[in-house]
């Protein structure tokens, strides 16, 4: 599905990414650790398109497709979703409006015709009630005012409206205690499925005990330096990033 | 005497020549309109105040004065705003019984058209016509009363509250000849009478006409007026008009100021907070694109102790359209704890729009809290890729965020009937393929569950 091929990224001239392979298969979560610093949010967020990295060697593949050929918004609909770590603030845009003008932008890609209404406002609360978010929040401004949890809460409502076949989450448990890790991760395996691949990018265990994924792999300066089930990530838990540092070192 | 004056007022001539006697005040008025617009004639680029904008446009023109008011009622209909509504129209200036509606006028509630009140030599119009705005205020002004026959003239007695919301609604024909009108609008509200008044502008989308507005609203102690003024006027429009408000004690003004529309545009908003406790706020949202020009001047004269004034303009600038945002804050000597804030914000959708703004305070009391900020700047790329990451494609994103931009005013408009006319304007303004109007009905609907 994902395929990920001796990819170099820079950013203003320093280079973050310095040779990563990785291969998602439908179906499989993997989760990338690693200590900060070491390319991990660079990895998401260069494949979701964002403007000023700069890809200066290596491929990536998205079912059959050079990613990098894709607009950024031909890349979401085709069910390349990115959750931010840092959910931006979008002060006068209500959600019920992003909702909508993206579900329908990917419909539209599918050959599909715009959901009627009352169709979508019964998804939308359907999947807003299962990420406890109030319904009064969709006519709030998107992410204005919102606490970091109900931001990253946010982001997980819009992956269950918009159902991507490959979503990326970018540390979607920082800042989170624990009752919204459990809301977060409860809507997260719902979209676990067969069809359906995911990245998810975290400093923490912490995530893996709700998220259990596939494989777990360890960044250390730009270049996957480990991988494993998901043992790896409670080895990491207990003994920390400096071993496989050490070991990669070697 | 310059050709271009000698024009109007052989213009304003022949008008006299053909209407009847008139009481004698109201000849003394237009005579020193005239003499005041001759000695001063068009104002140009080199006086401050008309700095930034280029008036030679209308003063080279040769305007008619209608004729009659004929109109479609069913393009009247859609143009219209759909309230329930009391309602004045005027086409081209001149009043259309057809298209008004003063039925059920509450008690206590005295509207009808100036050239009845002038007729009638009403005492509405006696002794307060004038009285703010007088001649020496600008050319246009003089111009107006020189000119004046017709407009609205609203009386509310003490304690009188209007439910519904009073719609001024001024119509512009496209024709062979272009026309000019000067309507004149005359406020006074009781002590603590409460109203909503709707000036309203649209028109032909073929017209090329020119309006010269004077407008005078007097607040008696605690009278509460919002007043809604959403300019839709064709795009070939020249559109000019002041605002003076009075407030007296404990009063309360919000203006709402909606351009769309319109060629050229200048308002001056003008606030005389004459009494403790009064109150004025000024939102303010243009929206220019094309080769548009609209300038907005706004003053607040702080002339008590403990009056306060409240004030943010939004402008959203596409294409290579001009705006122009000069607000000016006076606090007279002994007006003691006095607020004053001003904010604006603007947008610039393309390298070649442009915006000059100009905040300015005179102060002359220090114990005072005045607060000034204005921003201009282009659309936030972060929140664009966030869009564009969940699907919506560049332009739309745009589109939205620019809706959003102006969603700040309009979150205080309190009449849904103009709030969504705006919201939809603005996006309907921008290309087909941003696809906002079915957002904004979905919105709309959601609201309405």
């Amino acid at each position: 599905m994902l395929e990920v091929k001796d990819l170099h990224v820079s950013v203003e001239g320093n280079e973050i990414l310095k040779g990563l392979s990785l291969t998602i298969n439908a179906g499989e979560v993997h989760a990338v650790m690693g200590p900060n610093g070491s390319g991990k949010s660079t990895l998401s967020a260069v494949i979701a398109g964002k403007e000023e990295y700069e890809v200066t060697g290596g491929t990536v593949t998205y079912e059959g497709r050079n990613v990098f050929e894709m607009d950024i918004e031909e890349r979401a609909r085709a069910g390349l979703l990115l959750g931010f770590q840092y959910p931006v603030e979008i002060p006068g845009v209500k959600n019920i409006y992003l909702l909508k003008a993206a579900l329908n932008a990917k419909r539209e890609a599918q050959g599909l015709g715009e959901m009627p209404a009352p169709e979508f406002m019964k998804l939308v609360r359907e999947k807003a009630a299962a990420m406890k978010i109030d319904a009064s929040f969709l006519q709030r401004a998107v992410n204005e005012g919102f606490s970091g949890g109900e931001k990253k809460r946010n982001e997980i409502l819009q992956m269950l409206v918009l159902e991507p076949r490959l979503a990326m989450l970018d540390e979607i448990d920082s800042g989170l205690d624990i009752d919204a890790m459990r809301v977060v991760a409860d809507g997260v395996n719902s979209l676990r499925s067969e069809e359906r691949g995911m990245l998810l990018v975290t400093h923490y265990q912490r995530l893996l005990d709700y998220i259990v994924p596939d494989r777990v792999h360890v960044l250390v300066d730009g270049r996957i330096a480990k991988s494993g089930d998901a043992d790896l990530a409670l080895e990491l838990e207990a003994r920390g990033y400096d071993w496989v540092l050490e070991e990669a070192a070697a | 005497m310059n050709d271009d004056v000698k024009r109007f007022l052989d213009r304003l001539s022949e008008r006299s020549a053909s209407r009847g006697p008139e009481p004698s005040w109201i000849a003394a008025r237009r005579q020193a309109g005239a003499a005041r617009f001759e000695a001063l004639g068009f104002p140009h680029r080199r006086i401050e105040e008309w700095k930034y904008t280029d008036v030679r446009g209308i003063a080279r023109s040769d305007f008619a004065l209608a004729e009659d008011a004929e109109f479609s009622p069913a393009t009247a209909a859609t143009l219209g705003l759909p309230l329930d509504a009391h309602r004045l129209t005027f086409v081209d200036g001149i009043f259309a019984p057809r298209l008004s509606d003063l039925a059920d006028l509450p008690e206590g509630v005295q509207l009808l058209p100036l050239s009845q009140a002038l007729a009638d030599n009403h005492e509405a119009v006696g002794g307060p016509l004038g009285r703010l705005t007088g001649v020496e205020f600008s050319s246009f002004a003089a111009l107006n009363t020189a000119f004046m026959e017709e407009g609205a003239v609203l009386r509310l007695a003490p304690r009188t509250v209007v439910e519904k919301p009073i719609v001024l609604q001024f119509l512009s024909r496209a024709g062979e000849q272009a026309v000019m009108s000067h309507p004149r609008i005359l406020i006074e509200a009781g002590g603590r009478s409460e109203a909503t008044v709707i000036e309203h502008h649209a028109g032909d989308a073929e017209a090329a006409n020119f309006t010269n507005l004077v407008e005078e609203i007097m607040l008696d102690r605690g009278a509460i007026l919002t007043h809604y003024k959403l300019l839709e006027a064709p795009e070939q429009d020249r559109h000019i008009a002041s605002l003076h408000i009075e407030l007296k004690r404990d009063s309360r003004f919000t203006s709402f100021n909606l351009c769309l529309g319109g060629g050229l545009v200048r308002n001056d908003l003008v606030s005389e907070l004459n009494g403790e406790g009064a109150e004025v706020v000024y939102q303010g949202l243009f929206h220019a694109r094309g080769r548009q020009h609209v300038d907005n001047h706004t003053l607040a004269n702080h002339n008590s102790p403990r009056v306060r004034s409240w004030e943010n303009y939004k402008g959203i600038l596409d294409d290579r359209a001009h705006g122009v945002y000069n607000s000016k804050v006076v606090v007279k000597r002994g007006s003691k704890k006095v607020s004053a804030e001003q904010h604006s914000a603007n947008l610039l959708l393309s390298d070649r729009a442009e915006i000059d703004t100009k905040p300015e305070l005179e102060i002359y009391d220090d114990d005072v809290e005045c607060a000034h900020g204005a921003t201009t700047g282009q659309l936030d790329e972060e929140a664009v890729f966030a869009l564009r990451a969940r699907g919506i494609d560049e332009m739309t994103a745009r589109g939205l965020l620019t809706l959003a931009f102006a969603g700040e005013v309009m979150e205080q408009v309190g009449l849904d009937a103009i709030a969504e006319r705006v919201e939809l304007a603005v996006a309907g303004k921008l290309p087909e393929r941003f696809h906002l109007a079915g957002l904004v009905e979905t919105a709309v609907a959601l609201n309405e569950e």
